[in-house]
């Protein structure tokens, strides 16, 4: 989803945003070999294109000046989602949409459709990919903190042929990831969570479109009436997205008694590092992600068998 | 640049045009096809009333280069009346139920309320609500915009429409 640069206009042009991309070339390869021959023949100036939903609006702005673009639409194999032994594989070019339509992930991971439906729009979920979500590095992303609580690991394919990254492993800065130049995030792979489960997403965010003020992913199980397994993910407080593992560690073996949560919470806080902007000043924006896990926790604790 | 040769089905007909990459779908349909029912709002894919139906989806096409359509099936505004000018139920609705005042977001609203009942054929106010909710309205403030889509629904099922009491 796009956002307006925060450094407004560029100079030059007094009081308006340029809106049309720079030239580039255009390239629809048929295969991920291709697509990973292409990337590594024209280098640095080339960029994969996955929805396009937060690469189009960037090249508008010219905060990305691509001189080739790889579309990876044409190829097949990008597509889809399966079950994989206790795993559940989704194709780097699954659509939003799509997740919050699949009856699979329904049945066996129903964080990810709750998720989806609070992206951006439903003309932005129509268009906009899972793997473009995870790989891009916007910590205003949603989907890379439910991969971290979630556990999942990339497919990533270079010309060297594919490793697997733990999502958890993954994100380093602010757009920055362990992706190398010319690699292609092909799938996203998550451990399916055991039977009676309970998981929620709970973000804040002003208006349907928006990045989150602050948002908290929860997956948990519960046993004898006590957390038996918990992790936790945090979105856009901080440059990268958070795996809260101390402020699960916390929770695990509680009843979710008030005075444990709080204690979580206080814990989830102290890893938040967020950015004062039009969402709030950095204190608030910490005190919503505690605000959020706590809601998250609530919900996921009334889901779980 | 080189242009790259294009062809896709815009309201039923074929097309096919040699286009810069980077020309956005909007400007392809608005400038070269001439198809101006499409507006241009904001430009950051926020508005939608650049909004279109593209292979089953609605989709901003501010943020689709012409040469992603490839091989698309596109519906415009102006491809939803009848070849003998019957307007479409959602038209009908937009003007008996005066959901529109300036007009401007009208093709937007009308192209994704088309996609949303092509996959909810009944869908409640919340849900007509969440299905438009990326595309804004400065005028009417949606109501008769939510009551224009139920009575297209209502039409298209063959059932009376009856506005929910105040």
């Amino acid at each position: 989803m796009s956002q307006v640069a925060p450094g407004g206009p560029p100079a030059g042009v007094p009081g308006r945003m340029p809106v049309i991309p720079g030239s580039f070339a255009y390239h629809r390869p048929k295969s991920v070999t291709e697509a990973v021959a292409l990337l590594a023949d024209l280098g640095e100036d080339a960029r994969p294109l996955a929805g396009g939903h937060s690469l189009i609006p960037m090249m508008k702005l010219r905060l990305a000046t691509p001189e080739h673009l790889v579309d990876l639409a044409g190829i097949r194999d990008l597509k889809g989602i399966r079950a994989d032994g206790g795993d559940v594989v989704i194709g780097a070019m699954t659509t939003q949409h799509e997740i919050g339509a699949s009856e699979l992930l329904a049945a066996k991971i129903p964080l990810l459709g709750e998720a989806s439906l609070v992206i951006a729009d439903p003309q932005v979920r129509y268009v906009g990919t899972l793997g473009g979500n995870v790989a891009n590095g916007d910590p205003g992303n949603d989907m890379p903190a439910i991969m971290l609580c979630l556990g999942a690991t990339y497919h990533v394919v270079g010309k060297a042929g594919e490793r697997r990254i733990p999502a958890r492993e993954f994100y380093r800065g602010a757009y920055v990831t362990a992706l190398k130049p010319g690699e292609v995030l092909t799938a996203v792979r998550i451990p399916g969570p055991p039977a009676g489960h309970g998981s929620a997403y709970e973000k804040l965010k002003r208006k349907i479109g928006d990045y989150a003020t602050a948002a908290a992913a929860v997956l948990l199980t519960m046993s004898g009436g006590r957390v038996a397994t918990c992790s936790i993910g945090l979105t856009n407080v901080a440059e990268t997205p958070l795996w809260a593992e101390a402020a699960a560690k916390i929770l695990n073996g509680s009843s979710l008694d008030p005075a444990t949560v709080k204690r979580a919470v206080a814990a989830a806080e102290a890893i938040t590092s967020p950015a004062s902007d039009a969402r709030g000043p950095a204190h608030y924006r910490t005190k919503m992600a505690g605000v959020m896990l706590a809601r998250a926790l609530a919900r996921a604790r009334q889901r779980a068998a | 640049m080189p242009k790259t040769q294009v062809s896709m089905k815009v309201n039923g007909k074929p097309v096919e045009a040699l286009v810069e990459p980077r020309r956005l779908l909007i400007h392809f349909l608005r400038e070269d096809l001439s198809l101006t029912g499409a507006h241009i709002g904001c430009e950051t894919t926020h508005c939608g009333t650049c909004t279109v139906d593209l292979d089953g989806k609605s989709v901003k096409s501010c943020t689709v280069f012409a040469v992603q359509a490839e091989g698309a099936d596109i519906r415009t505004i102006e491809g939803m009346a009848a070849a003998d000018g019957t307007l479409h139920a959602l038209q009908e609705g937009f003007r008996e139920m005066h959901g529109l005042q300036c007009g401007f977001c009208t093709p937007g609203m009308i192209l994704r309320a088309y996609r949303l009942l092509q996959e909810n054929k009944s869908p409640t106010e919340e849900e007509i609500r969440f299905g438009i909710s990326g595309n804004l309205c400065r005028c009417t403030g949606y109501q008769n915009i939510v009551k224009a889509i139920q009575f297209a629904a209502a039409k298209l099922n063959g059932v009376p429409f009856q506005e929910a009491a105040e």
